[in-house]
């Protein structure tokens, strides 16, 4: 029925990449975070599922420690990147983002041309000494986005001009061009069409090879196809993380078991 | 499902026949179209009329009558004592070289052969201008070694000749006017067809300075500009890189608390303060206190820099405020600090909002004369240009809107058509910047 990547599950690594222990999340007054603790692997796609307002996105914020911009946004507990504790106050968030990459529910590429979009992380984090490094760092990210054959003759031309799955997965090779170890997608193909979504989760499955990502996604199907460790969000409570066929097919918690049958969400 | 009974369906007419409601809504659609077109004509109009008035009423400031005279530069009175000593030839002041002039005129008269009854010398004063004698007394100084000579001169006609042939002068109204009588109407019409004395444009309106009351036809708005030139230097000097650092700190890096409420709601009250509030507050601080001269275009710069900034805040973090949210997200997504976000991508999108609402700001600033009023920028300013940058900036100058204000509170008429042509060149310097202000925007617009 979900299309199961039952053959992936003994892929998964126990070497952990990100450790989060107790994370409250408050805006102002909400409290919109409550308890969650989760471990996610090296190498391995990591689901966030949820229906809307379950904080699967805000809690995905808080690894790049993006919620920092939020001046209302209160966060409480412990998340480790590597063992580190992002939220220490000698951590700049400037640098845990060059190691934490993100790509939007939106694409937005910048307006500039398609070479600059992809230029601009490793230019500003000082990859590049030369303009031939910047060259390969620019084509072999595009290439891992998969999208170089077709914008390699008209990467002078803005990234704005291209269709919204192109522009999703340059936003894509825009984030894995500084090199990331984690790479956070919110909803990565919510305003693709099913072909472009199709190409998103080709890609997301190739990344993992060298990442490990993390998607939130509103689609089961999706979470089905390209993760293998799911995790169910309720009302800002992590209700259940596990394997994601354990999860769509015996998912110990009944509220687990109602969202991903349709009856809540 | 059993109480809602569905209600009769209403008896529908044929699409083709408007029913009651729609002839309604579509009455009421036509009526505002019609308010909105009639609020568009009348602005129009108005519009139109204004235009029209000013061009009309200013055009005359920008031609002027001068008439060419051959005069012997006369060695017996210019110079008695034969020397060609500077020192001595710049004894004899403007009334020495009056009689000069007066006797070319009516050597002009005689060798165009015009029969008129004014034969004795003073009578020929009326016709040209007091600035006459200036200018030949200029000439003279600066080329001594003409003295004896017969120099050909273009010299200002008097403003009530220029006035008559402008018609501004009606001949029912010399009988009253002590400064010029009807022989010498008679006198300009036969000086006219002998092609003496012509109207030709005036450069000088627009290079020239500012006049004394009696010599209407000698003033110029050129000084006045100029100021208003040092003025507008200081305002974009101070304005805008200080109303820019100023916004993007609010919008961008200022913590949202009381504090920075506070100040938010004391720029939005500032932008809306009268002008001549901050006339008075530039009197005080600038002048009485900081001591610094007074009717210098740098303290009128400064007065309006604190009018302006409120204006340039506003709309420079309006138009930051437009830039979209994701664009900070994809910045600082892929790990650019909060200063590389505001520089490399927020600052370049606000751009052309940024640029027009500072020259909106100049614009304002331009046209502005309240404040000018209080701290000395008005008043009669007949020196020269300024020599240098410093001068400039420090001495006493006027601007154009205060020099237009100064025009039409003079008794000569002439003047009032000098404040209308002031008007049309502080006008052009408006639509000018405005016409900067969209060329900077289509340049700089980019879409995401």
């Amino acid at each position: 029925m979900y299309d199961l990547p039952q053959t992936d599950s003994h892929v998964i690594h126990e070497d952990l990449k990100v450790r989060a222990r107790d994370v409250q999340v408050y805006y102002g007054a909400t409290h919109a975070i409550k308890d969650v603790s989760v471990d996610i692997a090296d190498k391995t796609v990591t689901a966030f599922i949820g229906p809307s307002g379950c904080g699967k996105s805000t809690f995905l914020r808080c690894i790049n420690r993006m919620n920092d911009t939020i001046d209302v946004a209160r966060i409480e507990g412990d998340i480790l990147l590597d063992g580190e504790d992002i939220y220490d106050p000698a951590v700049d968030p400037v640098q845990l983002r060059a190691r934490v990459g993100m790509v939007f529910q939106k694409p937005n590429p910048f307006p500039k041309s398609i070479y600059d979009n992809v230029a601009y992380g490793p230019k500003i984090h000082g990859m590049a000494k030369t303009k031939s490094d910047l060259d390969d760092i620019v084509e072999r990210a595009l290439r891992r986005g998969a999208i170089w054959e077709e914008v390699k003759d008209r990467l002078l031309e803005p990234g704005t001009g291209l269709s919204g799955g192109q522009q999703q997965r340059l936003c894509i090779a825009r984030a894995v061009a500084t090199e990331p170890e984690v790479l956070l997608m919110d909803e990565p193909c919510s305003a693709l069409d099913p072909i472009a979504t199709a190409q998103v989760e080709e890609l997301i499955d190739e990344l993992r090879q060298n990442y490990s990502v993390v998607i939130v996604t509103h689609s089961m199907q999706q979470a089905a196809r390209v993760s293998q460790k799911t995790a169910f969000f309720h009302l800002g409570n992590l209700v259940e993380y596990g394997d994601t066929g354990q999860i769509f097919t015996n998912p110990q918690d009944p509220r687990t078991e109602s969202y991903i049958t349709g009856r809540i969400g | 499902m059993t109480d809602a009974t569905a209600p009769a369906a209403p008896a529908r007419g044929s699409l083709k026949a408007a029913d009651e409601r729609t002839r309604k809504r579509n009455a009421a659609e036509k009526r505002f179209r019609l308010y909105g077109l009639t609020a568009v004509g009348i602005g129009l109009i108005l519009l139109v009329t204004l235009l029209s008035a000013i061009v009309s009423n200013g055009v005359g400031a920008f031609q002027q009558t001068f008439i060419s005279v051959n005069v012997f530069l006369d060695p017996e009175r210019l110079d008695k004592q034969g020397n060609r000593d500077p020192a001595d030839l710049r004894k004899v002041s403007t009334f020495g070289y009056t009689p000069l002039i007066q006797n070319a005129m009516l050597a002009t008269v005689a060798d165009a052969g015009v029969q008129t009854p004014l034969t004795k010398g003073t009578d020929m004063r009326p016709m040209f201008s007091a600035g006459a004698a200036a200018q030949v007394r200029n000439f003279v100084l600066e080329n001594p070694d003409r003295i004896g000579d017969t120099v050909a001169f273009r010299i200002l006609a008097a403003s009530r000749v220029d006035g008559y042939l402008k018609g501004r002068v009606q001949r029912e109204d010399v009988a009253r006017d002590k400064n010029i009588d009807a022989e010498h109407l008679d006198l300009t019409d036969a000086l006219v067809e002998a092609g003496v004395v012509e109207k030709t444009f005036n450069l000088a309106f627009i290079t020239g300075s500012d006049a004394s009351e009696s010599r209407a036809e000698q003033a110029g708005i050129g000084v006045a500009m100029i100021g208003s030139f040092f003025m507008m230097l200081v305002v974009l000097g101070l304005s805008l890189p200080i109303g820019v650092a100023a916004s993007i700190y609010l919008e961008e890096f200022a913590p949202k608390n009381r504090f920075t409420d506070l100040i938010e709601v004391n720029i939005s009250n500032l932008a809306a303060v009268p002008s001549i509030v901050f006339g008075i507050l530039g009197l005080a601080v600038f002048i009485q206190f900081a001591h610094l001269p007074q009717s210098a275009p740098l303290v009128g710069g400064l007065v309006l820099t604190l009018m302006t900034l409120p204006t340039i805040i506003i709309s420079t973090r309006a138009s930051l405020k437009a830039v979209p949210p994701s664009i900070r997200d994809a910045a600082l997504g892929v790990g650019a600090s909060k200063m590389q976000t505001v520089f490399h991508h927020v600052l370049p999108l606000a751009m052309p909002g940024i640029l027009t609402g500072t020259i909106i700001g100049l614009a304002q600033a331009l046209g502005e004369t309240a404040p000018l009023l209080l701290i000395g920028m008005v008043g009669f300013i007949a020196s020269n240009y300024p020599d240098g940058l410093a001068s400039g900036f420090l001495d006493p100058n006027s601007a154009m809107p205060a020099q237009i204000y100064e025009w039409a509170k003079r008794a000569d008429p002439a003047y009032y058509e000098r404040a209308w042509g002031g008007i049309i060149i502080l006008l052009v310097f408006l639509l000018t910047m405005n016409f900067i202000a969209i060329l900077l925007r289509r340049r700089f617009e980019r879409r995401w």
